[in-house]
């Protein structure tokens, strides 16, 4: 009966989005009416053929949607890091805004591209994925909501690629990492939406008394996402067959808002759900419980507290009131005690397996990606102080502090998420080669210290240039010389980016001949003694 | 009603009642007796890694 409802509206679907393809009134509304047209005529198809089918009721954990999500993180973190690499060498050689690509290949359209398939494509399938792993783990109970999971997965990858085609075709609405348009929002919403259930209602059947943190960590994420999506992307279409839309708030609210979101981004997409992923992997790889489940539950509480306020940080100097930018400021260096008690709860969790760093470079990974969490949660409240702001603000310095967290700490957990995941998801013994680890290990190491290390000398240095003036009062550099001066760190900060994509392709190999040749694991009755 | 109101309440009252709130959850983490049902909560990581539990797990 379901599928037969199911059906109905899929079939419904297709020729609404025929329709709108059809009577759209830009370019981009009809490609992206089409995509979704293409994407409700497969499911369509596909439930055709399975209708009637008998099947087995399901028993053990939803395996199946991780391991999509694996190969999808894996995929798209490639795209993303390539991506970024080449716009970093665009900006080093402006040649390569190639005029054949003007309008699509150049860096104002890369850039959003980049930003979005790093944060939403290989950070946000790493959070679902691994979500969807730890929940079944802790909760002992199977995803709940049937196939919810699924849709879950192509459903939020479907949005990851109308955002992605929509930046090459233009499609904005101009509020950095919110940059997709009304229609993508809404699905986005609907997605979110199943998300939440499939997680919560896995909770609600828990066969564990207790919820375990990183499920604490996992849901203040998904729902403070919902939140943050909904409030800043309110808008009003211009027409329901076009693609562009007015914001609802202006000026300085539209602003605030717009910050309010952006840094809650970092504080709950990057910070809380990634925590989630450090409060089970990292134990889970170490063999030994977490150091202070009592620390884990403050430092839950305290981040979700503190974190909501710093936004306004980003907004020194403007418009926006004084005493709304010193709160954000004064909550950032706040922030500091959580976000250290947090790194110091993931780091001791190794003590008295401190050995393991030597022969495991996969809790090699995590215990640096830790290590990068704590520096950038340093340097960021420092940043946010508004003398040090009033240097660091447009400069370089910004770019870099976003990539010792992004690249140290959410790139190196994932990684060592997925050594972890891919070997239990397709039961093998190990991993094929824990050389090709290490090799991964320094290459990114040795590329975030260069791009760190490079932004730091770059956003300093133009920082000091742009406020430099004679003893007459006038400014002594104009823009272009800081443009000029800044080459050499562009091309290391390139080279630095070049590194870090070419561990992730060791990594891709690694990952892939070890769901290829690595052992498949012994069957573990046979192996169990008695008891 | 307007803006200052929303204000005034937010930084005074509302600001203790988060304030409370907080502190309630930091005694409650560190109440008496905590100590055993944090290590067994934080065990939960190595029970059921392959198949989901059959039953009600502890009570």
């Amino acid at each position: 009966m379901w599928n037969y409802i199911k059906l109905a509206v899929l079939g419904i679907a297709v020729i609404l989005f025929g329709l709108a393809a059809n009577y759209g009134r830009d370019f981009a509304y009809q490609v992206h009416a089409l995509i979704f047209m293409a994407a409700a005529a497969i499911t369509f198809i596909y439930t055709l053929r399975t209708t009637g089918d008998v099947k087995p009721a399901p028993t053990g954990y939803l395996d199946g949607v991780v391991r999509a999500g694996v190969i999808a993180t894996a995929g798209w973190g490639v795209v993303g890091f390539l991506a970024g690499t080449f716009i970093a060498f665009q900006l080093a050689f402006p040649q390569l805004n190639f005029e054949f690509l003007q309008g699509h290949g150049n860096f104002g359209r890369l850039r959003p591209l980049h930003t979005s398939a790093v944060i939403f494509a290989f950070g946000g399938n790493a959070l679902i994925a691994s979500s969807f792993y730890v929940v079944q783990r802790t909760s002992a109970a199977r995803l709940w909501g049937g196939n919810l999971g699924w849709f879950v997965f192509w459903g939020y990858n479907l949005f990851i690629v109308l955002a992605a085609t929509g930046y090459l075709m233009g499609v904005t609405q101009s509020k950095e990492y919110a940059e997709p348009e009304w229609y993508i929002d809404l699905w986005l919403t609907i997605v979110w939406v199943a998300y939440l259930l499939a997680f919560m209602g896995t909770i609600f059947k828990r066969k564990e008394k207790h919820i375990y943190v990183a499920n604490w960590f996992y849901l203040s994420f998904i729902i403070t996402i919902a939140m943050l999506h909904i409030v800043n992307n309110l808008a009003i279409p211009i027409s329901i067959l076009g693609s562009r839309s007015v914001m609802v708030m202006s000026g300085v609210q539209d602003a605030m808002t717009q910050w309010w979101y952006g840094h809650n981004a970092v504080g709950f997409f990057l910070t809380a759900g990634f925590l989630g992923m450090m409060y089970y992997f990292v134990p889970k790889q170490a063999e030994r419980p977490v150091f202070s489940y009592k620390l884990s539950i403050i430092h839950f509480w305290a981040l979700i507290f503190i974190y909501i306020w710093a936004g306004p940080h980003h907004l020194h100097y403007t418009a926006l009131p004084d005493w709304a930018s010193t709160l954000g400021m004064v909550f950032s260096v706040i922030l500091w005690m959580p976000s250290w008690g947090g790194m110091i709860n993931g780091l001791m969790t190794l003590s008295g397996a401190w050995d393991k760093l030597r022969t495991d470079p996969v809790i090699r990974m995590m215990v640096i990606s830790v290590g990068f969490y704590g520096m950038s949660t340093f340097e960021g409240p420092m940043m946010s102080i508004r003398a040090v702001n009033s240097l660091s603000h447009y400069t370089d310095w910004t770019i870099g502090h976003v990539h010792s967290g992004a690249l140290g700490w959410n790139g190196m957990i994932t990684f060592g998420a997925l050594y972890f995941l891919v070997p239990r998801l397709w039961n093998r013994e190990r991993l094929y080669s824990l050389g090709l680890v290490s090799w991964h290990f320094w290459l990114a190491t040795i590329g975030i210290v260069l791009y760190a290390a490079s932004m730091w000398v770059t956003g300093i240095m133009e920082g000091l240039m742009w406020r430099e003036v004679d003893s007459q009062g006038f400014l002594v550099n104009a823009f272009a010389d800081t443009v000029s001066a800044k080459h050499p760190m562009y091309v290391v900060r390139a080279l630095g980016g070049v590194l870090y994509l070419t561990g992730a392709i060791i990594m891709c190999y690694n990952l892939v001949m070890t769901v290829r040749r690595s052992p498949v694991k012994a069957d573990e009755a046979a192996a169990v003694p008695a008891e | 009603m307007d803006y200052h109101i929303l204000r005034e309440f937010a930084d005074s009252w509302v600001l203790l009642a988060m304030f409370m709130f907080f502190m309630g959850v930091v005694f409650w983490a560190f109440r008496p007796g905590s100590r055993k049902e944090h290590r067994d909560t934080a065990d939960i990581i190595f029970r059921h890694e392959d198949k989901p539990a059959e039953k009600e797990a502890r009570t």
